[in-house]
């Protein structure tokens, strides 16, 4: 165990690139033929801290007495793995960078490459998103590692959505801080002073850790930030010092215990208050958004809804609610909020806009949805830890009772004080209200089907159909939808968490794919079937999550949702030119991805991923998702393309 | 309720109001070519999250247009300066041809 009165391991070491040992019989042992590192380490004195540009100096001075140690037995970077093993990760998501190199090859040789496996991503940008998507799934993070300068830079969009979405993510970046020691060229271009700086407005935490001891507590303090709610992104800086020189021997810095804080439930007082607005309220409504973290936050909210009787609006942020539950009343959002008299918003992102409109027109105006007297309630990690610079924060809400609280974790005690409330007259005006909401709740799943029904047989292909010809195929089996989409969730029967792992958070586009695929590898060892319906435009940011697939072994069926467009963008290019009275017909241009079209089946064949289409046809689709779902039951990606309507 | 409300009404104020004659050919080619089906799905099937389903069987003709020329939502106007009336006959021509689909029942992955 190492005392913190000792100096920084790293800098006890002389260089990682110039340790010389400025001895005659140095000399001589090279020369017999000892291996210079054992001869170093047969040296029971230590050296004495100096710094890399002294040792320069030495050779300058009288090269023929030094001799060079060209090996190390204990890099600093084995350590490293000690603490990255320690904190249970189980994979690491990067691409080969040399500001890690040593990081990089204690994983693979000194760790074994397991626990955690390097996963070898072709974007770093990707390696974010598919940490995001993993976390979704698996409920913690992996570790994802990147050049500290260039890296960081593709990745930073990435973590930019984590951070919207409050998902953790743990990040470890190389960099080499000490000039003297870089080498020429690209070292230089690929250094920074503060690596962090980059990403500081959007990651909860970061530090640049010194010594080897330093890098192990900042590690466990970054790991157990990134994990209390609410939950972001964080990032360690791996000095290329720290990395690669070698430790003393006996030296093990120590690794301190981890224990994760407890998620904040909010105040008692509050939480009576909320319980007593909410059991004798007429019309109350619950609004979940990022609500359900782990599986026990949907058990959570059934056992809320069920007590008060009241309807759910999932807003789809996380797995919140069962699609087929009677409570479930998402369809009636508008209605159901116009009539409230009081609101529960559970880790609802944009409550503003949850109960107001604003027209998208050249005078933006808006007007509440809810009544006057309306009564609203928050419970939210968010209020927490919020930032400035970056504006996700939303519009600032007229609210009557808010909770700086995790949502999940207050949940329980929430309930409880619900049921103390709870007399017999309450109790029967419940049950006429749950009736109620079970027949408009039916009424609504019909609607869903007879929208579903229009442009049945069209090509391109509906998005309705699609969805319910993929559902077709996989309804008897243990599925996970790994994306984002729409129509699933009017049409299919969601009812566990890992059924669902909600959006992007910062609707950056190129998180689809390697999200859906970081979900994958989570969903791997429980032997699920993910299920990923992936738009065109997300795949062709990163589309090497396709070679990552195959290369890794990783199941995953993507159906794409072939619109032939960034279709988003084209909408609001088409606003502007109504606005402007002029070129009506002109919002293809630079929104469109056609002529030529992309052939993704032959793009992922090409990535050894087993690729279909593209189907312009419905009929072709069921025989095609069944040749593709043979391929990923036998634990192999494979990927249908299929040409759609717009949305 | 409040959208069923809102359609009774319409239809009620404007079902007096014939129907212009259309080229339904030419209105589905509008239907594009203007960005009608970027919300509105290129059958007029509507788009989750971004327009209401527009055919078969659309909303009076009149009502139709007043909403394309001056709307009240979120939609971008359609202005005489980039919309001709006769354009708007066709596409609501057009609208009119869409064929209704096959029953709910009668579609197997429906009923799953």
């Amino acid at each position: 165990m190492a005392s913190s009165s000792k100096p920084p391991i790293g800098r006890q070491n002389v260089g990682r690139r110039n340790f010389l040992k400025g001895t005659a019989s140095g000399a001589a042992a090279l020369a017999a033929g000892v291996k210079p590192a054992r001869a170093q380490q047969s040296e029971p004195a230590p050296e004495p801290a100096r710094s890399a540009t002294a040792a320069v100096a030495t050779q300058e001075k009288d090269p023929s007495l030094s001799v060079e140690v060209l090996t190390a037995d204990h890099p600093g970077s084995d350590f490293m793995v000690d603490v990255i093993k320690a904190l249970g990760f189980d994979y690491i998501f990067a691409n080969p960078g040399s500001s890690f190199r040593g990081l990089h090859e204690s994983v693979i040789n000194y760790g074994g490459n397991k626990s955690p496996e390097f996963l070898t991503c072709c974007h770093e940008e990707s390696s974010v998103a598919m940490a995001h998507g993993y976390a979704k799934i698996e409920g913690k993070p992996v570790c994802v590692l990147a050049h500290g300068t260039v890296g960081l830079q593709h990745a930073s969009m990435a973590i930019y959505n984590a951070y919207v979405d409050r998902v953790p993510v743990f990040m470890i970046i190389g960099n080499t801080l000490d000039a003297a020691t870089r080498r020429p060229g690209v070292e230089w271009a690929h250094s920074v002073q503060d690596a962090a700086v980059l990403v500081r407005d959007f990651t909860k935490w970061d530090d640049a850790p010194v010594s080897l001891q330093h890098f192990a507590e900042s590690a466990i303090r970054a790991y157990k930030m990134a994990m209390t709610p609410p939950t972001m992104p964080v990032l360690l800086v791996a000095d290329g010092d720290l990395q690669e020189s070698p430790m003393r021997e006996h030296e093990r810095p120590h690794i301190p215990k981890i224990t994760l804080a407890s998620p904040p439930q909010a105040d008692s007082g509050a939480v009576a208050e909320a319980a007593r607005m909410l059991v004798n309220a007429q019309s109350p409504v619950i609004v979940a958004d990022r609500c359900a973290r782990t599986p026990a936050g949907l058990k959570a909210l059934i056992e809320l809804a069920e007590t008060l009787q009241a309807p759910v609006i999932n807003q789809h942020g996380r797995m919140n609610f069962p699609s087929a539950h009677r409570l479930n009343q998402t369809e009636r959002s508008r209605g159901l909020i116009a009539n409230a008299d009081v609101i529960l918003g559970l880790e609802v992102w944009d409550f503003w806009g949850t109960v107001n409109s604003l027209r998208d027109q050249v005078h933006r105006t808006s007007r509440p949805l809810t009544k006057p007297n309306t009564k609203m309630i928050a419970i939210s990690a968010s209020d927490l830890n919020t930032k400035s610079n970056y504006q996700d924060f939303q519009r600032f809400p007229d609210l009557d009772l808010s909770m700086a609280a995790d949502s999940e974790a207050t949940l329980p005690a929430l309930t409880e004080a619900c049921k103390r409330l709870l007399t017999g007259d309450r109790k029967r005006i419940f049950e006429d209200r749950a009736n109620k909401l079970a027949e408009v709740h039916q009424q609504a799943r019909e609607r869903m089907r007879l929208e579903a029904s229009y442009a049945w047989d069209a090509s391109p292909i509906s998005t309705a159909r699609m969805t319910m010809e993929i559902w077709t195929q996989i309804k008897d089996k243990d599925w996970s939808l790994v994306s984002n989409n729409a129509w699933p969730q009017r049409l299919w029967s969601f009812d566990r968490h890992y059924q669902y792992i909600g959006g992007a958070g910062g609707a950056g586009v190129g998180y689809g794919a390697p999200a859906a695929l970081g979900a994958a590898v989570a969903n791997k060892k429980y032997g699920r079937l993910s299920i990923n319906i992936q738009n065109d435009g997300d795949l062709m940011y990163a589309p090497g999550v396709l070679w990552t697939s195959a290369h890794h072994r990783i199941p995953l069926l993507s159906v794409m949702h072939n619109n032939r467009a960034y279709h988003q963008e084209m909408m609001h290019l088409q606003r502007m030119a109504n606005r402007h009275q002029r070129g009506i017909t002109t919002a293809e241009i630079g929104t469109t991805i056609k002529n030529p079209n992309i052939d993704y089946a032959a793009m992922a064949r090409s990535m050894g991923v087993h690729g279909e289409g593209p189907i312009t046809d419905p009929k072709d689709l069921a025989p095609a998702l069944k040749r593709a779902l043979e391929v990923v039951a036998k634990g192999e990606p494979a990927l249908v393309d299929v040409v759609t309507q717009p949305r | 309720m409040r959208l069923l409300l809102f359609t009774l009404i319409t239809a009620a104020l404007f079902a007096q109001a014939p129907a212009p004659a259309g080229n339904a050919q030419n209105g589905r080619k509008l239907f594009e070519s203007y960005g009608c089906y970027q919300c509105h799905g290129r059958e007029a099937q509507g788009g989750l999250g971004t327009g209401p389903r527009l055919g078969p069987k659309p909303l009076p003709f009149a009502a139709v247009q007043k909403y394309l020329r001056q709307p009240t939502g979120q939609m971008p106007p359609y202005t005489t300066k980039v919309v001709s009336d006769k354009d708007v006959a066709d596409i609501y021509a057009f609208l009119q041809s869409v064929k209704q689909p096959p029953p709910v029942k009668d579609i197997p992955l429906l009923n799953n």
